[in-house]
């Protein structure tokens, strides 16, 4: 497929499909909204269903549905719409069925939403964090891979501008290792066989009277320790000798790798740190590339969320200050004043001068 | 005239076991027996999804042999819709209680109906949350003693319960809408005529079909584990009343059969 421009959800819509992606049920919400009008025009002519939910309840129950058959199935939201589906996305991980979500969310304020969750019981999602949309192409596919892989939820978290921000990108199907088969998946074969399946969050199992909470949940917290172990991902602009670093993800960072680029070309000796997976954080790659660094300077669209991964990352060796905030436009979609070259490079010169930020 | 005396297998033959942890009297494993044997006897065995609500009977579900979806409480409509969608060759049903589907879920339920999704939905409803010990649901009839309405649902105090039966038949997209109950033999009986023409709907293609099944809960009506039946016809029977809401396009409302039940009552006295 040659190079096409699109936006953002278009550009998501269209990786999902190519990821084998056949269900999607959302309920509209700027700026998800684009994302399920995308996916209601491609997904019945890929063989898929599309379904309009009439709740965000509703819209994660048909996707939980969809995943127990084994189908690829994604939903999706944004803040409040998100909120609302904690409850399912808390109990999808006990089930371990493989849901990829698509959070396009107002800005970055749902940052702890996001890597933090508020349904209930310890769980985890991977969260990737794309910064533009060819990114987003990819890791829009990855998330269907570690979703079958890992069977756990896979959040893509994006923003306003990479939902409405026509690039151009190439969409094509990547090539992922062989998963295995999904031999829990139900299709009503095995009924009446004694081995008929039980897709089930609680841990109960067929034949078995009552639950066993305890190894069930022991047995998902170690997935989850393992998780955090293998799947951390970012990018690092700049060197070892750099003696700030930033750290900021999705859109923001672009606006960052802009500003330290340029603050490089003139000699400075900065650095960005892009996480791409904000759960789990890539706490390791950070302590790495702040080795040599005097300060961390953590940019990013909120009152401070992300800046307390980088100061558990970091353990106290660096001084981590803020130079982001809340900003946004007079809609609350999150498309503030900081969303501005001039303003970012002023605030990471203030930083590498050794100024507090201008909260 | 002979007398045939049939002997009835100790469980249907897609139950794992009769091994359980509810309350001796409960009418919920009666009502699952004749949803089993009814997905058996329509040699459905093979295709069945059973999608599982919150309460006494998910307990029940590892005693089905047929493949099942756990749902949260509530939510097993739109489970059903995502899992009838990508297996629309599937028979897919849901087992929900009276708190499940009419409290915690009652748009789900309602918005799957007007979709015509090709689901069905049964309710067992024995108007009290059973699990907790019994407190007042959105189907606790006016006067029913509960934990939280104890003296009586008062209906100035507490509202008036919904019959989710007459919402459902309501809805364009609903092909078949039925109540039984399991409290004698011959509710029984009907009961699960009522569950093969609904299961016979969804195989016809017709759209979204639902079975109430008033079911006994002698532990959260606090009386004895025999008095069940009894209460269960002289306090939920007459507002719950059974028979069929809708079948060939036709409605017919609760207090119609109401109507009905009190003619066949009075003709037989």
């Amino acid at each position: 497929m040659t190079r096409a421009l699109m936006e953002g959800s278009e550009a998501i819509a269209c990786a999902a499909i190519a990821a084998g992606c056949r269900f999607f049920a959302g309920y509209p919400m700027t700026p998800f909204t684009e994302l399920l009008e995308h996916f209601a025009k491609k997904l019945p002519a890929a063989g898929g269903v599309c379904i309009n939910a009439e709740s965000e309840l509703e819209a994660i129950g048909m996707t939980w549905g969809a995943l127990a058959t084994g189908a690829r199935a994604a939903t999706g939201s944004t803040g409040q719409g998100i909120a609302l589906m904690q409850e399912s996305l808390s109990e999808i991980t006990r089930a371990e069925l493989p849901l990829v979500l698509f959070n396009l969310a107002r800005g970055q304020g749902d940052y702890f939403q996001a890597t933090r969750g508020g349904g209930h019981g310890d769980y985890r999602h991977l969260v990737l964090a794309p910064c533009d949309a060819a990114e987003a192409v990819a890791l829009t596919q990855l998330a269907f891979d570690l979703a079958d892989r890992w069977r756990n939820p896979v959040v893509v978290y994006g923003d306003y501008l990479l939902a409405h921000t026509a690039e151009a990108v190439e969409i094509a199907p990547q090539a992922f290792p062989p998963l295995p088969p999904k031999d829990w998946a139900v299709d009503g074969s095995l009924g009446g066989t004694g081995h008929s399946r039980n897709v089930n969050p609680l841990g109960m199992e067929k034949g078995r009277k009552g639950i066993e909470p305890e190894p069930f949940w022991k047995r998902l917290a170690a997935k989850h320790e393992s998780m955090a172990q293998s799947e951390p991902r970012c990018e690092i602009e700049g060197g070892d000798d750099a003696e700030l670093v930033v750290v900021a993800f999705g859109t923001l960072a672009r606006f960052a790798r802009h500003a330290v680029r340029a603050l490089r070309r003139e000699g400075a000796r900065g650095a960005l740190f892009r996480p791409i997976t904000l759960w789990p954080f890539p706490a390791e790659a950070l302590r790495q590339a702040c080795r040599a660094a005097r300060r961390v300077a953590v940019l990013e669209q909120n009152a401070g969320q992300m800046i307390d991964d980088v100061r558990l990352a970091l353990e106290g060796r660096v001084p981590v200050s803020a130079i982001g905030g809340i900003s946004s436009d007079a809609a609350g979609f999150g498309i503030g004043p900081l969303l501005d070259p001039d303003e970012v490079r002023g605030r990471i010169e203030g930083a590498l001068a050794g100024r507090e930020a201008r909260q | 005239m002979t007398r045939v005396r049939e002997t009835l297998p100790a469980q249907p033959a897609l139950q794992l076991g009769v091994d359980h942890d509810l309350c001796p009297g409960c009418g919920e494993p009666l009502a699952l027996r004749m949803l089993l044997e009814s997905i058996e006897e329509l040699g459905c065995a093979q295709r069945a999804i059973g999608v599982i609500g919150i309460g006494c009977y998910t307990a029940l579900s590892p005693l089905m042999d047929v493949d099942v979806i756990q749902a949260l409480h509530g939510r097993a409509p739109s489970v059903a819709t995502g899992a009838k969608r990508m297996r629309p060759e599937s028979l897919v049903f849901t087992l929900q209680g009276d708190g499940d589907m009419v409290n915690e879920g009652l748009q789900e339920v309602i918005h799957t109906a007007a979709r015509g999704e090709s689901v069905t939905c049964v309710l067992l409803n024995n108007g009290v949350f059973g699990e907790t010990g019994g407190h007042m649901t959105a189907t606790t009839v006016i006067g029913q003693r509960t934990k939280n309405t104890l003296e009586g649902r008062d209906a100035a105090y507490h509202g008036h319960p919904i019959l989710i039966g007459d919402l459902l038949a309501m809805q364009g997209g609903t092909a078949y809408a039925a109540r039984g109950s399991v409290h004698d033999a011959a509710g029984v009986a009907g009961t699960k005529r009522l569950l093969r023409r609904a299961i016979e709907t969804q195989l016809a293609g017709e759209g979204f079909s639902f079975v109430e099944i008033l079911t006994m809960c002698p532990t959260g009506w606090f009386i004895g584990t025999a008095k069940g039946p009894e209460y269960l016809a002289q306090v939920l029977g007459p507002v719950h009343a059974t028979g069929e809401l809708k079948r060939d396009g036709r409605y017919v409302s609760t207090p119609e059969l109401r109507e009905r039940a009190l003619r066949t009552r009075n003709e037989t006295i």
